[in-house]
């Protein structure tokens, strides 16, 4: 397709007649803007039958050459192909003057977004408890009632969150005890405590790791499982529809979700600890030279069960809160796909900090008592 | 039968969509086989057909967005198919209106229809592409309060509005709208049905329209085309359509619903 260049001249026979030419089209805007407002006037007619082929951005042209010179549209020489279009497009830019919003400086709107952030850390935790109250509520009401349990639902979750994330947990849990274990072997072998590394191992995984590896990993994994597949459910409105069947989405959708992780979580837990002992052994075994018969007898001696109390303790309260933040950020999905995607994340750094946080309080609570 | 063959034989020269011989098939399910169809400058074509007969393919087989089996498609004077430069120059010369709109949820309305201005002209001062922009937002018939808003505070007609507006960001020839007034009220989509017919007359577009909505094909299509048995069984004005003798032509257009809309609508094919 051949294109003619845009040009504007003065008639030469009456000098205030402008004279328009060639093709005013949006591939050329620039070229004919800047033409157009390099017209010096005065100038009280306008020529465009010569235009060649218009569309809407050259007709928003043509419009404010001719509205620079307070020519009216009905003046305007204009071909007959084109004469609907530049109505059409005067129109259009006529219904309302140019409102447009003034854009807030972006200091401004860097501060309220920080401020709508804080807020919203209060806000969030507020939820929570509300969900946590909701949650227990509807449990106190349901354990009575065997006819509501939902049997099949929580088995299934126990089996999604359960056993289908033990190879995954087991894995882990065995390379970072490994990883403990080395790195204890490291620095303790200078003193020539090489022995010490069975404590350290042991210590870590029985009060700490074994259970936060096991929670940290479901929550990235089942937090954001349970918020895809309630958000999906949202925004399909499947949720509207479980409420005016009679049915609460909570008994229905919550509480399964959170007993199967609150049975799991602790048996997970109990996995990760033996995989990261195992991992410890190993290299105990393979690079310092302690054998794991004296790997076990040093576990025996030095290790108490309320080591292992204070590790544990925690499964359950981990759980509940993955359960509940992923079963809220769900119930929080608005209508669109771009909002499931943006609750599932939401889900997965909330869980995750919660459970280091939680976890680090819990710490310092035991250490504080003693145990 | 004589009608699609009709079609087969008519010049090529002045039609805006030109297929031959076009086959989709998914796996062993063949969509269509053997398919003719013209689109002539300047008309609103409508099709029309039951459901899971391919309208939906047919529309993307034409952007090119799918690979045809078998068969031509010319857009524009153009082949649809490998050739990139060609493939460019068709996207600058259509707009496309999806079914639900399509709009780019993570931006405004504004930066949705700035988005293939910015693409095919990067050269484009920023204010002349910002009052452009604007221009097709209210040429769609939008308020330019709309302009700033995110796809997910406006309505479902509002929403179809705004994806015309990126339709016709480039001033396209040829308009392809996916069932654009499904999901909106009457009001709504007749007063969708009205925008289009404006729009038409005023940019001098070539509008290939499936619908259901048998309210837009009396009034605003010049002519309709029935997608049937895999290929277009038949394509005219209303009145020769009406008379085709098939079951399913025969239901469509002699239903009680088809008898509403044409008392109401009168034959829209001028």
């Amino acid at each position: 397709m051949s294109s003619e260049k845009p040009s504007i001249k003065t008639d030469a026979g009456s000098p205030e007649r402008l004279l328009l030419a060639g093709d005013w089209q949006v591939d050329v805007a620039a070229v004919v803007a800047e033409k157009v407002a390099g017209v010096r006037g005065p100038a009280n007619a306008v020529d465009a039958t010569a235009i060649r082929r218009m569309d809407a951005a050259g007709a928003l042209l043509l419009l404010r050459l001719a509205d620079r010179f307070g020519i009216e549209t009905s003046r305007l020489d204009l071909g007959d192909d084109h004469r609907a279009l530049v109505e059409a497009v005067e129109a259009a830019t006529q219904s309302d003057p140019t409102t447009e919003p003034a854009a807030e400086p972006h200091w401004r709107r860097f501060l309220a977004h920080m401020g709508e952030s804080v807020e919203g850390i209060f806000a969030k935790l507020g939820q929570l408890l509300g969900f946590l109250g909701l949650t227990l509520i509807t449990l106190v009401k349901t354990v009575p009632r065997p006819s509501q349990w939902r049997v099949t639902s929580t088995v299934h979750h126990m089996e999604q969150t359960g056993l289908n994330a033990m190879p995954l947990v087991a894995l882990l849990s065995f390379l970072v005890g490994a990883v403990v274990a080395f790195l204890g072997a490291t620095v303790l072998r200078d003193f020539g405590a090489e022995l010490f590394v069975v404590d350290l191992t042991t210590y870590a995984f029985l009060r700490e790791f074994g259970v936060l590896l096991t929670a940290i990993l479901l929550a990235g994994r089942t937090a954001s499982a349970f918020t895809a597949q309630i958000g999906t459910m949202k925004s399909r409105e499947e949720i509207d529809a479980i409420r005016t069947l009679g049915l609460d989405p909570i008994a229905l959708l919550v509480l399964p979700r959170l007993i199967a992780l609150v049975i799991m979580l602790p048996i997970l837990a109990v996995i990760a600890t033996v995989a990261g002992l195992l991992g410890g052994m190993l290299v105990a075994a393979m690079s310092l030279n302690i054998p794991a018969e004296m790997f076990i007898s040093r576990v025996h001696d030095t290790v108490e069960l309320r080591h292992y109390l204070v590790g544990l303790i925690k499964a359950p309260l981990f759980a509940i809160v993955i359960a509940l933040v992923g079963c809220l950020e769900g119930f929080k999905v608005g209508g669109t796909a771009q909002s499931v995607g943006e609750r599932t994340t939401s889900a997965v750094v909330q869980s995750i900090s919660l459970v280091i946080v939680i976890n680090a309080f819990a710490a310092l609570f035991f250490m504080e008592i003693g145990w | 039968m004589t009608e699609a063959n009709d079609t087969a034989t008519e010049s090529t020269s002045e039609s805006t969509i030109a297929i031959r011989g076009l086959k989709n098939q998914f796996g062993a399910q063949v969509i269509h086989e053997n398919l003719d169809l013209d689109v002539r400058q300047g008309e609103i074509l409508g099709v029309v057909g039951g459901s899971g007969t391919g309208k939906s393919v047919l529309m993307r087989a034409i952007l090119g967005l799918r690979p045809a089996q078998a068969g031509t498609i010319d857009v524009l004077g153009q082949r649809v198919g490998d050739d990139s430069s060609a493939r460019e120059l068709l996207r600058r010369r259509t707009g496309v209106l999806f079914q639900d709109g399509a709009l780019f949820s993570s931006l405004t309305v504004m930066e949705n229809v700035e988005v293939p201005l910015k693409a095919h002209f990067p050269s484009l001062p920023r204010k002349l592409r910002h009052d452009l922009a604007l221009l097709k937002i209210r040429l769609a018939g939008l308020a330019a309060e709309a302009a700033p808003k995110l796809p997910s505070e406006l309505s479902g007609g509002m929403r179809k509005r705004a994806g015309l507006a990126r339709a016709l960001a480039l001033d396209p020839e040829l308009l392809l709208l996916d069932e654009p007034t499904a999901g909106l009220d009457p009001i709504g989509a007749a007063a969708f049905d009205e925008l289009l017919r404006t729009l038409k007359k005023a940019l001098g577009l070539t509008v290939f329209l499936i619908t259901h909505d048998l309210d837009t094909l009396y009034t605003i299509c010049d002519r309709v085309a029935v997608l049937a048995e895999r290929r277009i069984l038949t394509i005219g004005t209303l009145d020769e359509i009406e008379s085709v003798d098939h079951q399913w032509v025969q239901d469509y257009f002699h239903g009680p619903r088809a008898r509403a809309a044409q008392a109401v609508g009168g034959h829209g094919a001028e």
